[in-house]
């Protein structure tokens, strides 16, 4: 029991369907966004989540905070379910959990100055009023490496990298035990980005944050993540430790992702052999039947477009979902 | 002067940009020499200047604002600052041609792809109708599309992110160009698909010989893709290296900096990641001395007073710093 105790967020069988289209000669199509997914976030950790565009990983994230309704399965939280609390309840525990988003410009409101941006969430939950605000809000800009002096600023006046840096203040001003950052360092330059990696990990060994942090960049969700999760149409295909995922891939999908990440060394480049899949990655409408990647993956058989795989713990701690590996026969390429 | 192979040669380029704030240097003193078949790698962040140096080659600078004041283009023996507009445009498409980072900005949404891609080659080639459609359709074929002659009477939108960035450079290679311009080819792309498209550019170059200019802000991208590097800061070449050389012995704190604050794979939990710290300079506004001074670790009293020599490590190797030699020996 020891084991559950430790999980700040446990989801279980979380979906989010989107009915689109439907009209009077054609019937609504149903897009599974988030398809069946049950995952643990312990407390403290950085759970990473990768994926390719379309995967879900963005719905899943705004799902644990209902800022995209589930239309199936829990999110559990201190002991409720938020799935299904009413609004008026939600409402009270989203000061505990709070997110980051990819563009800092598209989410900041430019007709707010700075001191607007961070103190509303302060404001709003009643956290403090008055004069007190703005102290508050002071030190929450110098905490993630901005100059108070910047208060009455508007987002238009800063950088990328310096406006990620309110957006990861107005974050931390309820105090939220956990944060979902979506793709926080992408619209980033290179520089920058190490600068925003840096900051988040410091805030969590001093406010002991939970993340689900969710990014494309596998070296980003490498560096950052004790776990990591990886998607595909929907569905979680493998967890591990961060470092037992890159050293030793299982399920074929995340092999051939992380083979495709070009590494900044070209002795390397020049000697590795990458797997480049075919095709793009099949509509999340009508997704193929049995296991979605089969119709990209090598390794492929008669019984993966049939039978839909489990994630399965093949090794201590390291879960897949191919029904071609076993923990007897866990590398897919010695399977006959 | 191009019998020794040489395709492009750009010399001592300067484009600014008279904007309110004042004169924004662009690009402030490139030089580069690339042979017929050579990819050369141009790595920066936002504003260092790597899109304005090929959109002056191509002489697609706005005038006004732009200006290129000063520099030779010399493309295979041919000075391209001395054409005229209509003479650039027969070489633009038809010699020199550029794909860009986002396709679905730079294809018509409203024509077909079939006209989209026979209009290239009737312009410049004098295709009939039916020529240009059957090359429309191999160059579609050559690039990896499933049923080409379907896809022919498709519009972009019904295409994937990689899908039209295929049809990009079909059409870019339609008539047989001597250098590509890849400007962040693949950067609007998920990472199977990045692999699948710098996999086609590798294989077209091996085959058809072209040259390439491939500006990125990704070192693992040029890592693999490149023979040789320039690295720039604030419109200013930083640093011109062979690119294992590059990699393995940079000799410019900036250089060193970016490439340290690629997360490595094999790291351990715990340990921060190496930082570069501030902010990129406004170029409008530039110091006295190096631009990088400001943040770089190495930077002495020198650094911000004195502006930085361009530094010969060897024949291939140059880096813009008061200690190049000194940052190179550290290997």
């Amino acid at each position: 029991m020891s084991e559950s105790q430790n999980n700040l967020i446990s989801l279980e069988d979380l979906q989010v369907h989107y009915r689109i289209g439907g009209g009077l000669l054609s019937p609504a199509k149903i897009v599974r966004a988030v398809d069946g997914v049950s995952l643990d976030i312990k407390k403290g950790e950085t759970l990473g989540l990768v994926g390719e565009s379309g995967c879900g990983k963005s719905t899943l994230g705004k799902a644990i905070l209902r800022l995209t309704e589930p239309t199936g399965g829990k999110v559990f939280y201190n002991g409720s379910d938020l799935a299904h609390l009413p609004q008026n309840k939600m409402r009270d525990q989203r000061k505990h959990l709070q997110m980051i988003f990819q563009d800092p410009y598209a989410s900041l409101n430019p007709r707010m100055n700075v001191g607007q941006i961070i103190g509303e969430p302060i404001r709003t939950f009643g956290l403090a009023n008055g004069n007190s605000v703005d102290k508050i809000v002071g030190e929450l800009m110098e905490t993630v490496g901005l100059s108070r002096r910047f208060i009455k600023r508007y987002p238009h006046e800063f950088s990328g990298g310096q406006r990620q840096r309110i957006g990861i203040a107005r974050a931390l001003a309820t105090q939220p035990e956990f944060i979902v950052a979506d793709e926080p360092i992408s619209a980033l330059d290179v520089s920058i980005q190490a600068q925003i990696m840096n900051l988040m990990e410091s805030l969590q060994a001093e406010r002991g944050l939970t993340y689900l942090f969710i990014s494309h960049d596998l070296r980003a969700v490498r560096h950052l993540s004790d776990r990591v999760a990886v998607m595909y149409l929907g569905k979680i295909v493998e967890l591990a430790p961060g470092k037992d995922i890159y050293a030793e891939p299982l399920m074929p999908y995340t092999k051939a992702l992380i083979s495709a990440v070009p590494v900044p060394d070209p002795e390397i480049e020049a000697r590795r052999e990458r797997i480049i899949l075919q095709g793009d990655v099949p509509s999340p409408i009508d997704p193929p039947p049995g296991c979605h990647f089969h119709t990209r993956c090598p390794y492929a058989i008669e019984e993966c477009k049939r039978t839909v795989p489990r994630l399965v713990e093949i090794k201590p701690q390291h879960f897949a979902a191919c029904i071609r590996i076993s923990p007897e026969n866990p590398h897919i390429e010695s399977v006959k | 002067m191009t019998d020794n192979g040489t395709i492009l040669t750009v010399n001592d380029l300067r484009t600014y940009f008279r904007t309110e704030d004042g004169v924004v240097k662009a690009v402030d003193g490139i030089s580069f020499e690339l042979k017929k078949g050579e990819t050369l790698g141009i790595v920066g962040e936002s504003g260092s200047g790597k899109s304005v140096t090929n959109l002056s080659v191509m002489r697609l600078i706005p005038e006004p604002p732009g200006e290129i004041v000063s520099g030779e283009i010399i493309f295979d023996g041919t000075d391209v600052r001395a054409l005229s507009i209509d003479e650039v445009r027969k070489i633009r498409g038809r010699r020199i041609a550029m794909i860009f980072q986002d396709p679905m900005t730079s294809l018509n949404p409203f024509l077909k792809i079939s006209t989209q891609l026979m209009e290239v080659t009737q312009l410049h080639l004098g295709h009939t109708k039916e020529q240009a459609y059957e090359h429309g359709v191999k160059m579609l074929e050559m690039v990896g599309i499933p049923d080409p002659r379907a896809r022919m009477d498709g519009y972009p939108h019904e295409l994937s992110g990689g899908m039209r960035q295929r049809v990009m450079i079909a059409m870019a290679l339609s008539c047989d160009p001597e250098l590509l311009i890849a400007d962040e080819p693949t950067t609007a792309l998920d990472v199977t698909i990045q692999a699948q498209i710098l996999e086609l550019i590798k294989d077209l170059k091996a085959r058809l010989g072209t040259s390439v200019i491939l500006i990125t802000h990704d070192l693992g991208v040029v890592a693999g893709m490149t023979d040789k590097i320039i690295v720039m800061y604030a419109g200013k070449v930083f640093e011109q290296a062979p690119t294992r050389e590059l990699f393995s012995r940079p000799a410019n704190p900036y250089t060193k900096g970016l490439l340290r604050s690629v997360p490595d794979p094999a790291y351990e939990q715990g340990e921060p990641l190496y930082q570069i710290p501030g902010l990129p300079p406004d170029v409008a506004h530039l110091p006295p001395g190096c631009p990088f001074a400001e943040r770089c670790d190495r930077a002495e009293d020198i650094c911000r007073r004195e502006f930085p020599p361009f530094v010969e490590i060897n024949a291939q190797h140059h880096s813009l710093c008061h200690f190049a030699k000194e940052v190179y020996g550290q290997g």
